[in-house]
């Protein structure tokens, strides 16, 4: 490997001469509101700091993650891959393969110690001592706490790393477990979604290299900047919801219009996520915006949620699957029966005791 | 059981009627149980038509707003609801002790069990001797407790949590609440436990209206004016 470039090294690489990259940064500090003394300190951290390196790991996952941050626009992910990190690892795209790759891994956990970041995509199987995924002759959960030891964070990318996604799903066989339930002594960026948005990837990356800090996070783990909000509270449609104005069914006039997608089993209420507001494909559209619901996808176990077209969870446990209103429906009119039973007999009795007393 | 005969005072002149009876619920919680029933029906009303909304309306979005308005009746009468709780649990400590009743079951308690019992099986048929309490009696508690105070306790903390997620993370809500999602990641879930603990009230409701009116009459004793006057009147004694 060679000696890590800094961000200046790799400017001037681009073809940035010096007086544009001064510009750059005087011009950068002053759009951001700071002081005046910002505009240097920018252009010596740029000139000194090092990329961080990045080791992208895959446990049991299908690369969604991985196709959707390729397809990265702002910023274009060569810009990331190529300037904004030093990607040293990555089995998915990485030209260096068997001992040579492995040899990578052990070089930046000792000349790296404590400053790279871990990012893994998808999830260990804890079952039968980890045997369901192996990674270089030896179960991919060893090989991540090998690698998780010495890293700064650990990046969990996806549904997969963050809740365990359809692997983990009900009966979950082989055990498959999210990072940070394995990982329990480095802070975990969980950055979930079935793939996560591909802004949202490099978003995150870039600010952990821009701020040299970890992005603050929520209860879940998950970078507040993208995961505050709930689709629900950004959807564009959202008026339709507050006017009571649902698709009752698919290919209904409210379909035509445009209107509120709640009672087709739209998850959004539920889903925290950047959709409704950073979009998919260059910003293009998101899944309500083509005219479905969103199915909830980076929330927690949304595999194990029942229907894509229904808004609560069907219950499972009451044999066949029924939904909330059904049981609480069938519940209160056996409550009900048993009410006018109860009562019936309690006139009976009274009748029949009050002519008891009457006979003695 | 002990109860004090309180004469009433005879201010016209009349005979006093002589019917015991003694002072159950002041009027703290008096005023609490109506002001909780209308928000609980408003509250499982409006709850149901968030779960399944009405049949949408026609014209501009601009122009409607009646999911809007459904929800915030829910919240207005939530926040009432919640009021009135917190100030129901401060006469938990001032009030008499039937105010505390339905928050704790005495379950180390040899005689609660055995009143219980008893009345388990007079509601079984199996016996027809009325004992008379002057507060609840200890199924009427142990039910209370189990079917509708904790159930309530649940509602407004999967309830607040719910809100939180309007009103944003930066809310007291959420800085109250945000447990909750620790239990539930998935406030999926919260949903769904928030729309099931509606069906525990409403069957609870159901059944408490027809014991309430089946043992007015049936036990001859005040039990629904108890809860519109406070006192509580024993029409027979020699029963
Ligand atoms: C006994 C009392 C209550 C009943 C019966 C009740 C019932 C319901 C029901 C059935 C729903 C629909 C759930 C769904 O399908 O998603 C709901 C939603 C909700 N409730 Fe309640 N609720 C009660 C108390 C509360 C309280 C105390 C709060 C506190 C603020 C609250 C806040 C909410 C919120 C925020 C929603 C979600 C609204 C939305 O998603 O648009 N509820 N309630
Ligand atoms: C028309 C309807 C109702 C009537 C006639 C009624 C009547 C009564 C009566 C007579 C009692 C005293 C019971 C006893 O001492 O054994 C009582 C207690 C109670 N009721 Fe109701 N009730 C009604 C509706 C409701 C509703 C809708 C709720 C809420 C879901 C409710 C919740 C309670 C609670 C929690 C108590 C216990 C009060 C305490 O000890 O603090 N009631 N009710
Ligand atoms: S389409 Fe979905 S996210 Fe959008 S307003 Fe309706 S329920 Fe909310
Ligand atoms: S709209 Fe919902 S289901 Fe679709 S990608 Fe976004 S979070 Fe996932």
């Amino acid at each position: 490997m060679a000696t890590a470039e800094t961000f200046y090294d790799v400017i001037r690489r681009q073809g940035i001469t010096r007086r544009s990259f001064t510009k750059f940064c005087s011009l950068t500090a002053a759009s951001l509101g700071f002081g005046s003394g910002a505009a240097t300190a920018m252009a010596e951290a740029l000139e000194t700091k090092e990329r961080v390196p990045v080791i992208w790991m895959h446990g049991l996952e299908c690369t969604c993650c991985s196709e959707s941050f390729i397809r990265s626009a702002h910023p274009l992910v060569k810009d990331v891959v190529l300037s904004m990190i030093s990607l040293d690892y990555d089995e998915m795209i990485m030209a260096a393969a068997g001992h040579q790759a492995e040899a990578i891994l052990e070089e930046t956990k000792a000349k790296y110690k404590g400053k790279y970041i871990l990012a893994v995509e998808g999830n260990p199987p804890l079952n039968e001592d980890g045997m369901f995924c192996i990674d270089g002759g030896r179960p991919f959960v060893e090989k991540l706490r090998w690698m998780a030891e010495d890293a700064m964070a650990v990046i969990a990318w996806g549904a997969c790393a963050a809740w365990g996604c359809v692997q983990a799903a009900n009966p979950n066989p082989t055990q498959a477990t999210p990072i940070d339930k394995v990982i329990h002594d480095k802070p975990v960026i969980k950055v979930p979604g079935c793939p996560p948005i591909a802004e949202v990837m490099t978003g995150v990356i870039t600010f952990i290299t821009t701020f040299d800090k970890l992005p603050e996070l929520d209860r879940q783990g998950r970078p507040k900047m993208f995961y505050s909000q709930r689709i629900h509270d950004k959807c564009y449609r959202r008026p339709h919801f507050d006017a009571g104005q649902f698709v009752e069914e698919w290919d209904d006039e409210g379909a035509r219009k445009g209107y509120c997608l709640y009672k087709t089993g739209c998850k959004g209420p539920t889903t925290y996520n950047a959709c409704s507001t950073v979009r998919w494909n260059e910003g293009v559209s998101f899944p309500i915006q083509s005219g479905h619901g969103c199915i909830g996808c980076s929330e927690e176990g949304f595999w194990d949620q029942g229907s894509f077209y229904d808004r609560l969870t069907n219950l499972h446990q009451f044999g066949i699957e029924a939904d909330a209103d059904k049981i609480g429906l069938t519940a209160a009119g056996i409550v009900g029966g048993a009410i006018a039973a109860h009562a019936a007999v309690t006139a009976i009795k009274r009748v029949t005791t009050k002519r008891e007393k009457a006979d003695a | 059981m002990t109860l004090h005969e309180t004469l009433p005072a005879d201010t016209h002149d009349e005979k006093a009627i002589e019917r015991p009876s003694v002072y159950v619920y002041d009027a703290p919680v008096r005023i609490w149980h109506w002001g909780n029933a209308v928000s609980i029906l408003t509250l499982a009303l409006t709850g149901y038509l968030i779960g399944s909304p009405l049949i949408s309306v026609s014209g501009e979005a601009s122009a409607n707003y009646l999911m809007g308005r459904i929800r915030f009746i829910h919240f207005a009468a939530a926040q009432t609801l919640t009021v009135l709780l917190i100030l129901r649990v401060y006469w938990v400590f001032v009030g008499n002790v039937h105010a505390r009743q339905i928050f704790y079951v005495p379950i180390w308690s040899g005689r609660f069990w055995k009143e219980w019992s008893h009345e388990v099986r007079r509601y079984m048929f199996m016996t027809r001797q009325t004992k008379k309490y002057a507060g609840h009696n200890p199924l009427a508690r142990f039910t209370m407790f189990l079917l509708f105070t904790l159930p309530l306790f649940f509602m407004v903390i999967t309830g607040f949590a719910l809100e939180s997620e309007g009103a944003g993370r930066d809310s007291w809500e959420y800085v109250l609440f945000d447990w909750v999602f620790s239990i539930w990641p998935n406030s999926q879930d919260i949903h769904t436990n928030h729309h099931l603990g509606m069906w525990g009230i409403v069957i609870f409701v159901i059944v408490h209206i027809y014991v309430a009116v089946r043992e007015d009459i049936m036990s001859r004793q005040g039990i629904i004016s108890s809860m519109i006057s406070g006192e509580r009147f024993f029409k027979d004694m020699e029963d």
